[in-house]
């Protein structure tokens, strides 16, 4: 049995060793560098651009404008391509802009034979702008008189849905309305590894693209749009990936490499993005502002939420929209029998374009779901988490936006335990009156996401297996493995239906468009679920073209067979009939029977299994100092079977610190009036320390999915969602102020801390 | 890679003297953490440097006969922080250079460089406020000795000139026997950051009345600095809750804390008052222990 252990994860021992070669790791002889020429300024358009110093440096190659690169706008978004054109993504960027829409626009690019020549010739190129009204905040980009940061308004989309019933009814059979306003900031992602990428040609008329990306399959097809080539033209290689959250859930700089091999003749050509323009250049996570109602009555039933969201994109659309769909789609999973209305405005503005960012807009909902609902559960005196127990999902409710009929549920378990862990009941009691300068306070915040995709996209995986000479099994997987484990959990699931060891599995782990099955990518923590039926179905063809060709060797063709544990018994009498690896010879050099024995399976899922969880948190707040100090946190998630726990809680404990990171730490500071970004760097933008993160404990309630053959749902992001809410609703427990935005920095904490009079009379340590 | 449009290696201090001085622009690469930083940057103020790295007489931490405490301008943070002299007679100095980036930076930056580049931030600053540092400066015109006291004369600036290299800094027993103390930074996370406030304290005790108080703070003005209406509340007085609040009160006449994109004036303003009581807690109960 290989589902459910912790195993070795297939690539742990060449990483901690540093076998593993990341993008960076591979050259070319003659590869040439390549460094943007970026706007200073937000808003504006290039008057002039003279690039003769830059070309007059020594090293320098070549400098391309906006003049020089093709006019078809094509969008960036690693979503799969939609039939229907009225879902596919938004096309509003081109290579090079003359329209600069953010501090850090690329107008020009300077090629040369080294990095240093190319950042050198960068700034020597010179350009003259015409500065255009800057609009950073919602409230100046939705402005009547607001200037159009794109064709056609500053609007990229409303939307508005009503699920589970009237929102009238539900109105007027509430005893309470409790409304409150929140906001999340811009947050970056961080991956350890930069965005970079690096172009070549080996004929006339392909190019190769070798870079870190999460999408190798929609790369290939976005290079196509923006080159207007034919997709099969263009191959993306994937190497091994050092983190991506989301931000290489968009093409980045793989149409600008591409671009250049070609005008160079098919030199190979490098971007390697530096820690300070990954940071600013590439995608963010939109900054949000939330206007909540929700109508409980007097015993603390739920009857409706009322959710209004404005998401601010930024300079481009890139996942746009998409990201307050999915997030109001995911949320109607947590408390189906309320009912939900959910309206959203998503608007361009002249700060960095926002994209796709680990939960996609969940961390953002939760925070205004779970601060609304932890105030009203206080408005009518029924206990955080009872309140919670009470309104949430159980196994028969309809789940409305994903189409299941079945679906595992195990949200009321999660509340339950995590109670249990953190100590709820005493706690509750012991932190009831307090009125020093240092206090604590117990939250609770729950979430509920998707394992996928669908309905709003395309689930499609792929899974081909090969039976080596020697018994061995190669396995070629569309999953795209940036770091997540998948590899490793898909290699478990194959192992288990083949019905070999572990180890007996090979995974290629580079991807190469032109041979690795099709797949999308890793995202919406997909990749275990949707992967799954095409892994069982390759795994099951596979074995049973083993078992034939055993009975063809022992000639008996009703012969009843199984492969366990990489020996063929019969059924019977469990005696051992010949080892795989004795057999895997007999395929390949038989004279007279045979053959390379191989299976493949591309899967379409048409499911999205709910998954669930919430945050326990006990925390001090020190008044006076602004201060918020973790004692204890714990996620409690119900993610189907967990296939690899060990890996699983690594999952949960990078997201917690992450989520914690949005609550407390981090926030991209952008100047309202001018545009201009004040912390894009690592010293400035404040992801927290290893001294920061507090110990991280976590619980699974393991149930299993019907959904999936080996019982899974999703786990990459959801443990990154309920932190600010538990956090906030912490805080409130031992001040009594409630803090709507984040992240709850010090000096916002001394803002509502002044405000509320704290400070009045501190009391002593 | 960094853009360096000159490189000169300095075989000894007059080697460097000579380099700096013959090239306006030329800067003193020590550490690195603060001239790469910035030539990373693509701050061309920085493509000329004379490399001191080779003068390890710059190096030395050593006490003489009569108490006074030398340490090299050149000593890197992990060194001092080890040092026995300093973690005996100086604790300040360890705990301040311990608040200083990460594991990797402390074992490159050097203190010399803490303070020369003027830093408002600067975490070695406040112990060399309260302990008094002389700053041993050599130059064109030969060796001198400058006062810590009025060394900063804005953010990034100090009354150094090109051409002058500090080579240690001196700490004499008089200012440092029988203190006790202490050093807090405040910043927004734990480690790799710049203090948002930082604030040190020296005192001096006989039974319960404070006989001497040097309150520093950084990040309160343009420059690092001394706070003396504070310290005038305390001094003579014995130790009262009451009179830390008084204290408080006057701090405000030494500071003038500003708003910018990091913090408001008022939030800085706050915590500097609430470090200043906190720190001069800690210092009269670890006088209470030494007594």
């Amino acid at each position: 049995m290989a589902v459910g252990q912790s195993n070795i994860r297939k690539d742990v021992i060449a990483k901690v060793t540093g076998k593993t070669r990341f993008t960076d790791d591979f050259t070319m002889p003659g590869m040439l560098h390549a460094k943007y020429v970026r706007s200073p300024i937000a808003h504006g358009l290039v008057k002039e651009i003279d690039c003769s110093a830059a070309l007059a440096i020594a090293g320098v190659e070549a400098v391309f404008t906006y003049e020089d690169v093709p006019k078809t706008l094509f969008p960036t978004a690693g979503h799969p391509y939609a039939l229907d054109p009225n879902y596919q993504d938004v096309a509003d960027r081109l290579l090079l802009t003359d329209h600069v829409r953010f501090h850090g626009d690329e107008v020009a690019i300077v090629v040369a034979r080294d990095h240093l020549s190319a950042e050198i010739g960068a700034r020597a190129v010179v350009v003259e702008y015409e500065e255009l009204p800057v609009c950073v905040t919602s409230e100046a980009a939705l402005a009547k008189d607001a200037p159009a940061i794109h064709e056609g308004g500053n609007i990229l989309k409303s939307t508005t849905f009503e699920k589970g019933g009237s929102l009238s009814d539900a109105e007027k059979s509430s005893d309470t309305i409790i409304e409150g306003t929140f906001s999340t900031p811009i947050v970056l992602h961080c991956h350890l590894e930069n965005h970079t990428a690096y172009a070549y040609m080996d004929d006339n008329d392909h190019i190769v693209i070798v870079s870190s990306t999460q999408i190798p399959h929609i790369c290939r097809r976005i290079v196509g749009q923006a080159l207007d080539m034919p997709w099969s033209k263009v191959r993306v290689i994937k190497p091994y990936i050092g983190g991506g959250f989301g931000n290489k859930q968009d093409v980045v700089l793989e149409p600008m490499v591409a671009f250049l091999t070609s005008k160079l003749g098919g030199t190979p050509v490098k971007i390697e993005l530096d820690r300070e323009e990954g940071l600013v250049a590439t995608r963010t996570r939109h900054s949000w502002s939330i206007n909540a109602r929700a109508g409980v009555t007097n015993d603390g039933v739920l009857n409706f939420m009322d959710l209004d969201v404005v998401s601010n994109t930024g300079a481009y659309a890139s996942h746009g929209h998409s990201i307050p769909m999915a997030a109001g789609s995911k949320s109607c999973n947590l408390y189906p029998r309320s009912v939900t209305k959910f309206s959203a405005t998503t608007h361009y503005a002249n700060i960095p374009a926002a994209g796709a960012m680990r939960a996609y807009g969940s961390p953002q909902i939760f925070f205004g779901i779970e601060g609304l609902l932890e105030d009203a559960a206080r408005a009518v005196g029924v206990d955080s988490v009872d309140f919670r127990i009470k309104n949430s999902v159980q196994p028969g409710d309809i789940i409305s936006k994903t189409g299941n009929l079945e679906h595992s549920a195990a949200m009321i378990e999660c509340l339950e335990k995590g109670r249990e862990i953190i100590g709820w009941d005493v706690k509750k009691q012991q932190y009831a009156q307090q009125d020093g300068p240092i206090r604590r306070g117990l939250g609770v915040a729950s979430f509920s996401y998707g394992s996928g995709t669908y309905p709003a996209c395309v689930e499609i995986a792929s899974c081909r297996l090969v039976l080596n000479q020697d018994g061995s099994v190669h396995m070629q997987i569309g999953a795209t493995e940036i770091g997540q484990g998948s590899d490793t959990a898909l290699a478990q699931m194959a192992a288990e239906t083949l019905g070999v060891e572990y180890g007996a599995i090979n995974v290629v782990s580079v991807q190469d468009t032109d041979v690795t099955p099709f797949d999308p990518g890793a995202y919406a923590s997909r990749q275990t679920y949707i992967s799954a039926p095409a892994v069982h179905e390759s795994a099951e063809k596979l074995k049973a073209k083993i078992l034939d060709h055993c009975r063809e060797m022992t000639g008996d063709a009703s012969e009843e067979l199984d492969l366990i544990n990489g020996v063929i018994i019969r059924l019977g009498n469990q005696h051992k009939v010949i080892e795989l690896g004795e057999l895997a010879l007999d395929t390949y050099y038989n004279k007279d029977r045979g053959g390379q024995l191989s299976a493949e399976a591309s899967t379409k899922t048409r499911t999205n299994a709910p998954s669930y969880g919430c945050t326990f948190v006990d925390l001090e707040v020190d008044i006076e100092m602004c201060a918020v100090t973790i004692k204890e946190i714990i996620n409690v998630h119900d993610a189907g079977k967990i296939i690899h726990p060990l890996a699983a809680e690594g999952q949960v404990h990078g997201g917690m610190a992450m989520g914690i990171g949005m609550t407390l730490f981090e926030e991209l500071l952008i100047d309202p009036e001018s545009g201009w970004i004040y912390n894009g760097n690592l010293l400035d933008y404040k992801i927290p320390t290893a001294v920061d993160i507090p110990e991280l404990s976590h619980a699974f309630v393991e149930t299993f999915d019907p959904t999936s053959p080996y019982g899974n749902k999703s786990l990459g992001e959801p443990p990154t969602i309920s932190q600010g809410p538990a956090i906030r609703n912490a805080i409130l427990d031992a001040t009594g102020v409630k803090i709507n935005e984040m992240p709850m920095t010090p000096k916002v904490l001394f803002r509502y801390f002044n405000d509320a009079g704290l400070f009045d009379s501190p009391g002593k340590e | 890679m960094f853009p360096i449009e000159e490189y000169h290696q300095a075989s000894n201090v007059a080697d460097a003297i000579q380099a700096l001085s013959k090239d306006a622009t030329a800067r003193i690469l020590a550490g690195g953490t603060d001239v790469l930083v910035r030539l990373h940057g693509g701050n061309s103020d920085y493509g000329r440097v004379v490399d001191i790295n080779d003068l390890d007489e710059l190096r030395e931490i050593r006490m003489d006969e009569k108490g006074n405490i030398t340490i090299g301008a050149l000593a890197c943070c992990s060194d001092i922080i080890e040092n026995e002299l300093v973690q005996k007679h100086l604790p300040m100095v360890a705990e301040s250079l311990a608040t200083i980036g990460g594991p990797q930076v402390r074992n490159c930056a050097t203190m010399g460089g803490n303070i020369c580049n003027g830093a408002v931030s600067a975490d070695s600053a406040c112990a060399a406020l309260v302990y008094e540092f002389d700053l041993v400066v050599e130059g064109v015109g030969g060796q001198r000795i400058e006062s810590i006291n009025g060394f900063h004369t804005g953010p990034g600036r100090t009354i150094l000139k090109q051409g002058d290299i500090l080579t240690s800094f001196l700490v004499r027993p008089e200012n440092y026997t029988g203190f006790s103390a202490c050093y807090r930074k405040y910043a927004m996370r734990g480690a790799m950051d710049i203090a948002t406030i930082g604030c040190g304290v020296a005192l001096q005790m006989a039974g319960e009345k404070i006989t001497t108080m040097k309150l520093a703070f950084t990040v309160a003005a343009p420059t690092p600095i001394r706070c003396r209406n504070a310290e005038q509340v305390m001094v003579g007085e014995v130790f009262s809750e009451e009179n830390l609040e008084i204290m408080a009160d006057e701090l405000e006449k030494d500071v003038a804390p500003r708003t910018s994109w990091r913090a408001s004036k008022e939030f800085r303003l706050h915590i500097i008052k609430t470090l200043a009581k906190k720190e001069i807690r800690r210092a009269v109960k670890s006088q209470g222990v030494a007594q």
